[in-house]
């Protein structure tokens, strides 16, 4: 089981390759408003986390989603119970 | 003060952007007159319709309007409510009989649209515990459908059996109360699912299936019941969805299982509950249609031969194509060239050939796309005017290119 820390960290790489311009990218980096992903590429983006983490990402829980931070918190909770 | 409307004005400058660039609205066409099938007026004069999904060119069947007509005069112009606070006329229940006939199947709902079809069927089918696990190419209809429901809605990649065994094993016990949804011919590029390979995964996983037969229903099949029959898994396949507009050339949408209990789905799902059923008219023409579809195996070859010609030419011309031959025809155009996808639909315009215009991120992959699709009542002339004005506006732009 990943630490909280290591979780942020592989998302972070994984959101990397996304962003339009060189920003550093933390917990508070906002996906859509910062990182500049629109629809289509957050569909992508969650088939890879799905795959990096060998875990489950219901479409579900996009909208309660802002930042990375928040992607890792429900990473987290996903990865506890599966 | 902002208000409630601020929000599309980021869209109307983007459709001002393509309208001034191309001085045309390409989602904005009006059809001035239907003149056949095939045939309309658009901007004063005459064009080859190649973007309707009219496959098998029945909206002009003599036997289908002659049907509509008097199923109107005789019943009136509308049903002005839903079935189950208005009742069902017994023509609606006549096509749900007829329906289930042709699909060898003992239960069938018909629904006001095909996207109405999808919205209820999936969001009465599946709730909290379940999981939808579709294909990311599916239609607009699917994924509103999923939005409507409760279930977990994950995705596979498109047309990868792997991806989605990949995705069902992860699921652990939920699979078995997981619903698969894919589509018989996908509506962007044309690309049938490999539906043998997903039949088989989904079996192992004792998963459900559900395949949107929008586009293949009268495409594919040897009486027209689409991709499952084309592949020889109907028994496989649990629920059936698909529309009257396109082979069926009306309006409505269908959904048919091989498991009796989807009669009593009619109770649980608020679109077609909510919705006020098919007018008479278009019942008519339907049950017509269908007669007419199920022995189409004439009409069907008009329409492989079309698709193949117009396939061919495109390729001998270089360029980029959907990955099969198929009724719907993607001509993929470089992510490079922005601004030229209006223009290259403008000038297929101006040559006398209407195509759909597809923009990302309604185009897989990200491209821009002119999108084909072909009916059985195009002439082998027509399919040689659409070539030629692919042709001449390939040939026109390169020149512009090289200025």
């Amino acid at each position: 089981m990943q630490s909280k820390e290591e979780i942020l960290d592989q998302l972070i790489e994984l959101i990397r390759p996304y962003a339009e311009e060189p920003i550093v990218l933390s917990e508070q980096t906002r996906i859509i408003d910062d990182v500049g992903l629109d629809s289509m590429k957050v569909m992508e983006l969650v088939m890879q986390i799905e795959d990096c983490f060998d875990v489950s990402v219901p479409l579900n829980i996009l909208p309660d989603v802002n930042t990375i931070g928040e992607f890792a918190k429900h990473l987290e909770t996903l990865l506890q119970d599966s | 003060m902002t208000t409630l409307l601020e929000k599309f004005r980021p869209l109307e400058e983007k459709r001002a952007a393509l309208v001034a660039s191309s001085g045309e609205d390409p989602f904005h066409v009006i059809v001035e007159r239907v003149v056949s099938a095939t045939e309309s007026v658009v901007n004063g004069r005459k064009v080859i319709m190649v973007g309707t999904n009219n496959y098998l060119g029945l909206t002009f069947d003599s036997d289908c309007v002659a049907a509509a007509c008097k199923a109107a005069k005789e019943e009136g112009t509308g049903t002005t409510g839903s079935r189950m606070a208005n009742g069902s006329y017994a023509a609606h229940v006549a096509l749900e009989n007829e329906l289930a006939d042709f699909f060898n199947c003992p239960a069938a709902i018909v629904f006001s649209t095909g996207y109405i079809a999808n919205l209820g069927v999936l969001s009465a089918l599946t709730g909290p515990d379940d999981v939808i696990l579709m294909d990311a190419d599916c239609h607009a209809s699917i994924y509103d459908g999923t939005r409507l429901g409760a279930a977990q809605v994950i995705r596979f990649r498109h047309n990868n059996p792997a991806d989605l065994e990949k995705r069902l094993q992860r699921l652990g016990e939920k699979a078995s109360r997981t619903l698969v949804v894919v589509e018989g011919i996908y509506s962007m590029l044309g690309d049938r699912a490999p539906l043998r390979e997903i039949v088989d995964i989904k079996r192992r996983y004792g998963a459900s299936l559900l395949v949107d037969e929008a586009h293949s229903v009268g495409v594919l099949g040897e009486h027209g019941r689409g991709l499952a029959e084309e592949t020889a898994v109907e028994g496989e396949v649990d629920f059936i969805t698909g529309t009257f507009s396109k082979s069926l050339g009306s309006i409505g949408g269908f959904c048919v299982s091989r498991w009796p209990e989807l009669e009593h789905m009619r109770y649980a799902m608020r679109p077609y509950t909510f919705t006020a059923s098919s007018s008479p008219s278009l019942i008519a023409s339907t049950r017509q249609a269908l007669q007419v579809l199920s022995r189409g195996v004439e009409l069907r070859r008009k329409l492989w031969n079309n698709a193949t010609r117009l396939y061919q030419g495109l390729t001998e011309m270089g360029f980029d194509l959907g990955p099969e031959i198929s009724p719907v025809i993607a001509v993929k155009l470089p992510v490079s060239i922005e601004g030229d996808p209006i223009l290259l639909w403008g000038e297929l315009l101006s040559q006398g050939v209407y195509v759909n215009l597809v923009l990302p991120p309604a185009a897989p992959g990200g491209c821009s796309m002119l999108r084909c699709s072909l009916s059985a009542a195009h002439s082998p002339e027509q399919i040689d005017v659409v070539l030629k004005a692919f042709a001449v506006v390939s040939a026109k732009l390169k020149l512009e290119h090289r200025t």
